[in-house]
């Protein structure tokens, strides 16, 4: 149920997007620390994938690993 | 799947039967429904793009290793991006685990053993606009278990690239057998909801939220494994015995919450922390906090260094000695599923080859990583001995974890 009730969230923070009037209070030429490879939640997927398996086959845990992209999304 | 020993592996429980056979109806390792569950929520988890950015063309490989708890795998994994530079890029990865066991519950219900795990991952990522989408397949083989993975995710970009939220679907289908039972064909099918959000905070800081739902229906345990069941319940002098076979329920669901910061430090320099919180339908929850500290010098070197601790409950059902074989319904004796804690120390160093773009190749780096990790089980013990828990003495080990690899980008 609770996922159901995230995922039934989407279509409004898409439609939000469209007529988005915020402000980016975080400038595009102010991005410039952001967009250092060092700011990346995973520099290096391959290892990261490794590294995630390690931990997943020995411990009961599972999901919400780490952290997606990173950087400024500026390119 | 995944690096494996997920501990067990087993044979039959009759140890002169073990050792007669030693040579040829090796021992399984586990991995079964967790290593499934770990391809399920590593396919989404896998760091995708940032909406509104395809990821960059680069080529990984990457020798890994792990040696602990009498398990070492190791193996190479390779990883090819390319793409358009406009709305397509495509990869594949190829990784192999090549196994050496005798853990501790080889030791204890088993003989050693050795196999190889196969796993292919295709990925397409398609963009348009601040959108993005990622659909992927993944395959995985070894002699006794095979799974698919379908996974799809749709990322949106928005309030000025400022916020990302992703979307992201898996299911999984396991075909499952036994290397010493022909009778065993069981399947089990997995399916995973993520959800996720990172946000640009400040000029130096950033956070990324994560939610994942998992569910799984089918066969969840070990084949292989058996609990350890007391031979004589009334008779205080009583040995113990590995004759009974694991009992698993048929179901478990799972969520898990994660708070991720990554902060530019005043100097060049970032530091990374972050939480997660864990919980399942099999009683077990579990905690995970690390943080990493990463240095660049000059323009040749990046050096990391991190820190991780996580600790979990055990699941209802688990036991680390059974008065009975009937005791109850549900009966497992995996440590996975016991109470413990695990601290990891690492470092990882990174060295740019290139000064300046050669040829096709934009950059290209060499890199190490190591990781030690220190387990201790508070309700598994190590009985190798024959000694009957509480004597015996709880169970811990520590892992010693390396990548090399080399990264190209073009």
């Amino acid at each position: 149920m609770k996922v159901t009730g995230l995922l039934s969230l989407l279509p409004g923070i898409l439609l939000l997007c469209g007529c988005s009037g915020i402000e980016p209070w975080v400038k595009p030429y102010e991005r410039a620390h952001l967009a250092d490879p060092i700011m990346s939640f995973s520099r290096d997927p391959v290892s990261d994938t490794f590294i995630g398996h390690v931990y997943q086959v020995r411990e009961g845990a599972r999901g919400a690993e780490g952290g997606h992209g990173g950087g400024c999304g500026c390119n | 799947m995944a690096v494996t020993d997920r501990s067990s592996e087993f044979l039959s429980a009759h140890p002169e039967k073990q050792r007669s056979c030693s040579t040829d109806s090796r021992l399984r390792s586990f991995r079964r429904h967790h290593c499934a569950a770990a391809l399920l929520t590593l396919a989404l988890a896998t760091p995708s793009l940032d909406a509104g950015v395809l990821p960059e063309d680069r080529t990984d490989a990457l020798y890994h290793s792990y040696d602990g708890g009498g398990v070492q795998v190791t193996g190479p994994s390779i990883l090819v991006r390319k793409g358009d530079n406009k709305q397509v890029s495509g990869s594949i990865n190829y990784y192999v685990d090549t196994i050496s066991s005798a853990s501790i519950d080889v030791v204890t219900q088993g003989s050693s053993y050795n196999e190889q795990r196969t796993q292919w991952t295709g990925t397409i990522d398609y963009l348009h606009a601040d959108t993005s989408m990622t659909a992927s397949y993944s395959y995985s083989d070894e002699s006794d278990y095979q799974a698919d993975t379908y996974s799809f995710s749709i990322s949106q970009s928005m309030f000025g690239d400022l916020t990302t939220v992703s979307i992201g679907y898996s299911r999984g289908y396991d075909d499952i057998s036994s290397n010493v039972d022909p009778a065993v064909d069981e399947t089990a099918d997995h399916q995973n909801y993520h959800v996720s959000l990172s946000q640009v905070l400040t000029r130096n800081l950033l956070l990324s939220l994560n939610y994942d739902a998992v569910t799984d229906e089918g066969f969840l345990r070990n084949p292989y494994r058996r609990v350890y069941v007391l031979d004589d319940f009334n008779d205080p002098d009583s040995l113990a015995n590995f004759n009974t076979p694991e009992r698993y329920p048929n179901t478990r669901t799972s969520n898990a919450v994660s708070a991720n910061f990554i902060y530019y430090l005043p100097y060049r320099a970032s530091l990374k922390l972050g939480y997660r919180y864990y919980a399942d339908d099999w009683e077990i929850s579990a905690h995970t906090a690390d943080i990493r500290y990463t240095h660049p010098l000059r323009d040749r070197w990046i050096f990391d260094i991190g820190f991780r601790y996580y600790q979990q409950t055990s699941a209802d059902f688990y036991a680390d000695l059974f008065e009975r074989p009937d005791q109850q319904n549900f009966m497992a004796r995996d440590k996975e599923l016991s109470e413990f804690k695990d601290y990891t120390a690492g470092f990882g160093v990174t060295y740019n080859l290139l000064k300046k773009p050669y040829g096709f190749i934009d950059k290209a780096t060499l890199n190490f990583s190591y990781d030690r990790i220190w387990f201790k089980y508070d309700n598994f013990s190590d009985v190798s001995n024959g000694a009957i828990p509480p004597q015996a003495p709880l169970y811990e080990f520590e892992a010693d974890v390396f990548a090399l690899f080399g990264s190209i980008w073009y």
